[in-house]
């Protein structure tokens, strides 16, 4: 269950590296940011009477992944793409500081938006057994619909038009131009796509534990920055490996060393770092060449 | 003057640094509500005034090319600020943590401004100073000065595990495995109970030669606070650290640094060692934090894992933008801004933080070089030029 949602997010981080080399430190409070506009849709939905589960939980996907895809777009229309001939640490601290505006703005315009607030479980929490194993039906839910989604991102980009050309943009930005792509657009669409996907990882955290805070985004994100990285910039899969291979080091720490499990953390960054001396562009290397 | 032709007046450069200087301590003397406010809308006015005009433009000249004598002005107003705030024991707390923070800038100018090796982990360096200060200062008879120097040592030791993962990587990939190494110091100190786990540790105040920091001094019948004492004590290590890194600078070393940065195969073919020269950088750098770090720990006398997580490592990082990667006289004024504005903006307290981040978002978007761009490398005295 972590691994898809960290999964989820490196995809977003590794899509906007692809296209115009940035690294958008945004997108974990974009994450949240997601979360609480469905908070705010379900209980603008329950006030207004409607208490189908399936119907509520669609409407409220609708308005987080369309208000995100929206905002992703205004980022990157209005901070991202005016610093593209800056150097790449402006655009990094312009990104994180976006982030930084959007995390005070929940917790200080939001409704005691300083604690974290209850998200409604709209899931059926029937378990079941299998031996030892104890699965939850809404786990498996989430699972499934993580993977889809992710599965349904990668078919995007490998056989459809526009991801021919969200590829064609993320090779070489000029030469997509010159053959005709709306370079803008591009961007903006991978945007709008990679702040969709985290309003869905949001939204499916807060299914999952309940609960969501203002700075729920915060560590999802640099995890999901890790798993990216980990995986290889700008690569789909690498993302996802990455993503999975952080969740697997987080729980292995725990089962190996149980009595030190405070320290899962650590051990998982620590593992993070000795991996990239072993592959230091990544487990699927992007391929580097040396221009002089 | 031999120089009269070409170089220009002093008289704009000291205006410009006395206007900061009066500007900084009306900001720390205010304690009224909406006062701060007034102050800083002042000064925000008068620096897009000054920048529109050309005056900024001018001062900057005339002070980069009397640079020597305005380290004196420089040093000079900010005594003067000094001793106006004498008896303010939270504002030169402040002044002293904007003056340790530009240390630890300073470091991370020559890593970052220098030879372009990225540390998001500047906070966890400055943490380890302090945290070595806070251990040693405790539990061994060590004098004061040598712990201090200890702490920058730890820092630049703990730094020297990260070489490895530093030189085989590049970009981005560098980037993160420094921003692995914050958060990993950070989670190790909150869950370490011998370190004092998320309370933290109480730290003795700083010993210099029998001289306790914490005694307030007395001239002449007026007791002045004692963190005048800190605020003089980071006074001069800020000296001593900005005559440090400006000999680097200027130096063939930083000659090379500079080579490194700009193209690192065209610097290896000329003859440079890489390696160690990013070596070299990063282990100076972080020696500045820990020793920053170390001090700092000693004057607040309390250290917790809070101090130093991964947003302070922005914060640092922060500074070095606004004022303009790679130039160290603008880490100060940077600094000030960064630290105090938020601390003084009471009025506003819960939309600090929103303010300051759009702030930032605004000078980047209108001044992407910073406030105070690096100049082009002088390599002859304006002097001699005429």
């Amino acid at each position: 269950m972590l691994g898809v949602v960290y999964a989820m997010v490196a995809v977003g981080f590794t899509l906007y590296f692809g296209v115009l080399d940035v690294i958008n430190f945004s997108h974990a409070d974009v994450l949240t940011a997601g979360a609480f506009v469905s908070l705010v849709a379900y209980r603008g939905l329950s006030a207004a009477g409607i208490e189908l589960p399936f119907a509520v939980l669609g409407l409220m996907l609708v308005a987080g992944v369309a208000g995100m895809a929206a905002l992703g777009m205004v980022i990157a229309k209005f901070f991202v793409l005016p610093l593209r001939y800056a150097p790449p640490f402006i655009t990094l601290l312009m990104t994180l500081m976006i982030g930084t505006a959007i995390r005070e703005a929940i917790r200080l315009f939001y409704p005691s938006g300083s604690n974290a607030q209850s998200f409604p479980a709209l899931l059926p929490k029937t378990a079941y057994h299998w031996g030892n194993l104890l699965v939850r039906e809404d786990t498996l839910i989430l699972i499934a619909t993580g993977f889809a989604v992710i599965v349904l991102v990668s078919l995007f980009i490998n056989r459809t038009r526009l991801g021919l050309a969200i590829r064609a943009v993320a090779q070489d930005g000029e030469t997509a131009r010159i053959m005709g792509i709306h370079f803008e657009w591009i961007v903006l669409l991978v945007f709008a796509l990679g702040s969709a996907l985290a309003a869905l990882a949001g939204v499916m955290n807060g299914l999952y534990y309940n609960e969501i805070s203002f700075s729920t985004g915060l560590r999802l994100g640099i995890i999901g920055f890790c798993a990216a990285v980990v995986g290889g910039l700008g690569n789909m899969y690498g993302a996802i490996i990455g993503g999975f291979l952080f969740a697997l080091l987080q729980t292995l720490s725990v089962v190996a060393m149980p009595s030190l499990s405070a320290y899962k953390d650590v051990f998982a960054f620590a593992a993070i770092i000795l991996l990239m001396v072993i592959k230091p562009t990544g487990l699927i290397g992007e391929a580097v060449s040396e221009r002089v | 003057m031999v120089a009269a032709t070409k170089a220009p007046d002093r008289i704009p450069a000291v205006l410009a640094i006395v206007a900061l200087g009066i500007f900084s301590a009306l900001l720390l003397l205010l304690h009224d509500r909406w006062a701060p406010l007034i102050v800083v809308a002042a000064g925000a006015i008068a620096l897009v005034v000054a920048l529109k005009t050309g005056a900024a433009a001018h001062a900057e000249r005339s002070f980069a090319a009397h640079e020597r004598s305005m380290n004196a002005v420089v040093i000079a107003v900010f005594l003067g600020v000094l001793i106006a705030l004498g008896r303010e024991n939270f504002s030169l707390l402040m002044l002293c943590t904007v003056l340790l923070y530009g240390i630890a800038c300073l470091g991370l100018n020559i890593q970052l401004g220098y030879c372009g090796v990225m540390n998001f982990a500047g906070a966890a360096f400055f943490g380890a100073g302090s945290y070595t200060a806070a251990v040693l200062a405790a539990h061994t008879a060590l004098p004061h000065p040598l712990i201090l120097l200890a702490g920058g040592l730890v820092a630049g030791l703990l730094g020297s595990v990260l070489l490895l993962p530093l030189l085989r990587t590049r970009g981005h990939y560098a980037a993160l495995i420094t921003v692995a190494f914050g958060i990993l110091f950070r989670s190790f100190l909150e869950v370490n109970d011998t370190l004092g786990g998320p309370q933290g540790l109480v730290v003795p105040g700083l010993n210099l030669f029998g001289w306790s920091l914490n005694d307030p001094i007395t001239v002449g019948g007026v007791t002045f606070s004692f963190y005048l004492n800190y605020a003089l004590f980071t006074l001069l290590l800020a000296i001593v650290a900005f005559v440090v890194a400006r000999r680097i600078e200027r130096s063939w070393i930083g000659m090379n640094l500079d080579a490194v940065r700009i193209d690192a195969v065209a610097a290896s073919t000329f003859g440079l060692n890489v390696p160690y020269l990013k070596i070299m950088a990063f282990v100076v750098g972080n020696i500045f934090a820990g020793i920053a770090g170390a001090v700092f720990a000693m004057m607040t006398g309390f250290v917790s894992p809070n101090d130093f997580d991964f947003s302070t490592s922005l914060v640092l990082i922060a500074i070095l933008v606004l004022g303009g990667i790679g130039n160290p006289w603008g880490i100060l004024p940077a600094a000030a801004l960064v630290i105090i504005l938020p601390e003084k903006l009471q009025a506003i307290q819960e939309y600090r933080f929103l303010l300051y981040s759009i702030a930032v978002i605004a000078i980047l978007l209108f001044r992407p070089a910073g406030l105070f761009p690096r100049r082009l490398r002088r390599f002859f005295p304006v002097e001699r030029a005429s």
